[in-house]
């Protein structure tokens, strides 16, 4: 203990990742010096870039502050995209490594190579996945059921605060200290006090613990919004698919978070008070760990994959100009999903020592769930037989997802054999198989998403043609990338491995190194995409509001949205809410009347909670302990100063909601309807000549 | 928020004395019921650590039996069992508007009777780990055990606090209808620790000593 443990706890001058480059020099140390130097420039870059433009203001006023789930939405989905980079240059790094590393060290230490598993996980999982799908998930729902936000708006902001403070301690372990190297679902005894002394496994706790909770309320928020502030006349049945596949991710969300907080408090309790949950002495049991976190971590593959679900049950049919096929067997299927989705977590753990029986009621279990994933694959199918698709990057992106799932599908079912499980667990089968249902089954959704409601969120289309170098990009480089892992795998390689003896392995895995710089070339196409359609957005404005000659609510309105999404709340009629109204000629008439409308009030709340909540998690994770008080309690201090504020929300009068809303009516009234055939071109302004 | 025409309406009612606040109150203690069906789970999975740490995490360390008495442990059983009738009365008084005077002194009692639990709670606390040398540092079961019932304690504190900021706003707001819908809710988060510590006193104590 320093003399500067009162100010400054375990953290010292040779935290800095940058005194390892410098005291002993090696490929390793640098790659992690020039990582901490990226994240520095980043965020210094990013403080000129605000400071010049003079966006501080808006920043703080327009967007952190802001209520508006739409807002709150988008800025989600940032903080997913900048994690993914991240991970995604880890796993080229990590490619490149093994793909070196036969019979030679390579160019990373073993312990680099751990920390790259682990932060590659845990940022995917819990900081790219996860903010994306609820970032999504934000921007839509509510418009797609007629709602003007959600139940808890402020409580919502708090969730992204939550979550963007882990995503930052993240972000700092890179420049102060080490993470840890117990992979992303960090196992006791390994991550114990005794093996893993030191903060990597604490920045791992903390900013799981932040994103876990984050997500809890989102759950609540979200299932809440579902329930109670759906338009009239919108029955549970008349939801669509992306809105039902949010109810039951909420309900996960609700249900397996809970588990994944109590284990990482456990294993926080066990490393900071010398608690016995899961050492190897004194009546400690890791199982206990093990069954926790699965509890969580089986249904958190649902949490991943059913948004995306939601996703292509939009996206497909508005492609293939027809309904949706099966929508109820669709809804029975997400429910069933979610519910079996509880039933299973052991065979994370097949190996792990209970009974042969015991094994198999769980692999029955397991390959049960094939069966309702198997009735959406072929309502998506049907939905498409006799088609007439029109093969956007979203639709693109849908259709590589169904061919490239099913074969993650069946390595599933393949694995959900215990006797097939003992010879491929933790083998880069393993690797190959969740890669193969994640990047499909939840980065294309994702993918997916975005080019489809991008218009909506923001007036404009993206460029189709780096949309479809991307898309290339991605699908070939995946087969590249994964296929020679799964024979890897049956050659018996292990997972997390930084080296080989094995010479035979060098070609799959300098062909997957490959994949893994395609799948790098398929992001970058997709950051220029961006780029090249926010420079040439007048050629792809779409003020009009529905360029995809879409079928629900949410594209009832212009593109981008009042801040009030709706100006009368709408009456639904029928399952394709928008898709009837145009049908029968009342999508773009004017209201009745008009009424004043209630929205909430902006709020420095969440902000303020994140930045505690980001003390709270450093200091905890260094022992700084004033500042772990002053987290806690500047967190709590704002939550009571707030239950004071009676000023909770403002009034946009009746007028101004006419005014804009008849302005828009008339853009669409002056707006030609375009056929389907020109979609991808500039003369799509957002008005759809009906195709149903 | 949205004014359904006769919602399904999720709790107490306080339709007759005051209709907006009874249709305020729908998506708010709507939503606060599923935060306690979180809670609750929060509180399964540490039940379910106890239950098996309870068979094969005590080393040699002090078991139930020879830890637990059920003296104090029934003292605090009474002691939250009465403060859950007493929020129950002030509940009532703010359903039938008789004043914040009524609704302030049964919520004094039901804090008093908590901080009592709680004075209780820290002293058995103190016995066991002090006294009779089980912390939670010795066994994976005592490390289960401090666990589950400390996070009950911490609840019940975190509620105190609560309830000391609502005495405040009903100070500064008078019974207001947020301040209302804020009761509402501690109230329903007072009753659901209750109905834990009945699971508590029956698994871990009851159980542990008759084992
Ligand atoms: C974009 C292309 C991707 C590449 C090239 C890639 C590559 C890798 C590599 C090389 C590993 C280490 C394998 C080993 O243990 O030997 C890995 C592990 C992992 N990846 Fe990816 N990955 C990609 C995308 C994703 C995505 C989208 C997700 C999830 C949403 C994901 C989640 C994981 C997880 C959870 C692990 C396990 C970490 C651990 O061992 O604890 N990856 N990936
Ligand atoms: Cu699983």
């Amino acid at each position: 203990m320093s003399d500067w443990y009162w100010i400054f706890g375990n953290l010292k001058w040779n935290s800095l990742v940058f005194f390892h480059a410098f005291e002993s020099p090696s490929a390793s140390e640098e790659i992690a010096a020039g990582a901490a130097l990226m994240v520095i420039l980043g965020g210094l870059w990013l403080v000129w870039l605000l400071t010049v433009k003079g966006w501080w203001r808006p920043l703080w006023r327009d967007w952190l502050t802001s209520p508006d789930h739409k807002k709150i939405g988008i800025m989600y989905v940032v903080v997913a995209l900048v994690m993914l980079a991240r991970a995604v240059a880890e796993a080229v790094v990590m490619r490149l490594q093994q793909a070196v590393a036969v019979n030679d060290p390579g160019f990373l230490s073993a312990d680099h190579f751990g920390q790259l598993f682990s932060t590659h996980g845990t940022i995917m999982i819990f900081f790219m996945a996860m903010p994306f799908l609820t970032g999504v998930i934000n921007y839509v729902m509510p418009q797609q059921i007629g709602a003007r936000d959600v139940s808890f708006p402020v409580m919502n902001a708090v969730s992204l605060a939550l979550t963007t403070a882990g995503a930052v301690l993240v972000m700092v372990s890179l420049v102060f200290g080490q993470f840890e190297t117990g992979g992303w679902t960090a196992y006791p005894p390994y991550t114990g006090i005794r093996f893993s002394p030191g903060e990597g496994v604490d920045y791992w706790i903390w900013a799981v613990s932040l994103s876990s909770i984050g997500t809890t309320l989102s759950g609540i928020n979200f299932a809440v919004t579902i329930y109670k502030e759906r338009a009239p006349g919108m029955t549970l049945m008349r939801m669509p698919l992306f809105t039902w596949t949010t109810l039951c991710t909420a309900i996960l969300m609700i249900f397996a978070m809970i588990p994944l907080t109590a284990a990482t408090a456990m294993l926080a309790l066990d490393r900071y008070a010398g608690f016995h949950f899961f050492t190897t002495d004194k009546g400690g049991d890791m199982m206990n760990y093990a069954n926790l976190f699965w509890l969580f971590g089986h249904p958190e593959v649902y949490i991943l994959i059913l948004p995306a679900f939601g996703v292509f049950s939009e996206v497909i049919p508005v492609f293939s100009g027809k309904r949706l096929y099966g929508y109820t067997s669709l809804v029975w299927a997400t429910m069933a999903i979610a519910v079996l989705s509880f039933t299973v977590w052991l065979h994370h753990f097949f190996t792990m020592g209970q009974s042969a029986n015991l094994n198999a009621v769980f692999g029955f279990a397991t390959m049960t769930i094939g069966v309702p994933t198997g009735v959406k694959v072929y309502d998506w199918m049907l939905t498409m037989y006799r088609g007439r698709l029109r093969f956007t990057t979203a639709m693109l992106f849908s259709v590589m997802f169904l061919v490239t799932f099913v074969v993650g599908g069946i390595t599933g079912v393949m694995l959900a054999n215990p006797t097939v499980d003992f010879a491929t667990h933790n083998t880069l089968f393993l690797v190959a198989h969740f890669h193969n249902m994640l990047i499909p089954g939840l980065l294309f959704g994702m993918i997916a998403a975005m080019q489809f409601w991008f218009p909506k969120a923001f007036g404009f289309r993206l460029d189709e043609r780096w949309g479809k170098i991307s898309f290339w990009c991605w699908s070939i480089g995946f087969y590249v990338a994964f296929m020679p892992l799964y024979a890897l795998g049956l050659m018996g390689a292990m997972r997390r491995s930084f080296e080989w003896y094995q010479p035979e392995f060098l070609p799959y895995l300098v062909v997957a190194a490959g994949g893994a710089l395609l799948i790098l070339c398929g992001l970058i196409a997709l950051f220029v995409q961006l780029w090249v359609s926010v420079k040439h957005r007048d050629q792809l404005r779409v003020p009009a509001g529905d360029p995809w000659d879409a079928h629900s609510l949410e594209w009832m309105s212009a593109a981008p949205a009042p801040e009030w999404n709706f100006a009368v709340i709408p009456e639904v009629h029928g399952r394709e809410a928008f898709l009837e109204a145009k049908r029968d000629g009342t999508a773009y008439l004017p209201p009745e009347r008009y009424e004043d409308i209630h929205l909430p009030a902006h709020s420095a709340m969440a902000p303020l909670i994140g930045v505690g909540a980001l003390a709270l998690g450093f200091g905890l994770t260094w022992h700084i302990w004033w500042m772990v008080a002053a987290g806690f309690i500047g967190i709590w201090a704002v939550v009571i100063a707030r239950s004071f504020v009676t000023d909770t929300g403002h009034v946009i009068p009746a007028d101004v909601v006419q005014r804009e809303h008849e302005r828009w009516l008339e853009l669409v009234r002056n707006t030609p309807a375009v056929d389907r055939g020109v979609e991808q071109q500039s003369e799509n302004l957002g008005h759809a000549e009906a195709v149903i | 928020m949205s004014a359904q025409t006769d919602p399904l309406y999720p709790g107490m009612t306080l339709e007759a004395a005051d209709r907006d606040s009874h249709d305020a109150a729908e998506p708010v203690i709507f939503g606060f019921w599923i935060f306690l069906m979180s809670d609750l789970l929060l509180f399964a999975v540490l039940f379910a650590t106890y239950a098996a740490m309870s068979t094969h995490g005590q080393a040699d360390a002090p078991g139930p039996r020879e830890l637990f008495e059920l003296g104090s442990i029934f003292i605090e059983t009474m002691l939250l069992l009465g403060s859950t009738f007493t929020f129950g009365m002030a509940s009532l008084a703010m359903k039938y508007d008789q004043g914040a005077g009524a609704v302030v002194f049964w919520m004094v009692v039901t804090g008093l009777l908590g901080a009592g639990f709680l004075g209780f709670e820290i002293s058995d606390f103190y016995q066991f780990a002090v006294i009779e040398g089980a912390p939670p540092q010795a066994s994976g079961f005592l490390s289960s055990f401090y666990a589950l019932v400390a996070t009950h304690g911490l609840h019940v504190a975190s509620a105190l606090v609560w309830m000391v900021v609502m005495f405040v706003q009903i100070a500064v707001f008078g019974l207001s209808r947020e301040v209302k819908l804020r009761i509402m809710r501690l109230a329903l988060f007072w009753h659901m620790l209750d109905v834990v510590w009945v699971g508590i006193f029956t698994f871990v104590f009851l159980f542990g000593v008759v084992q």
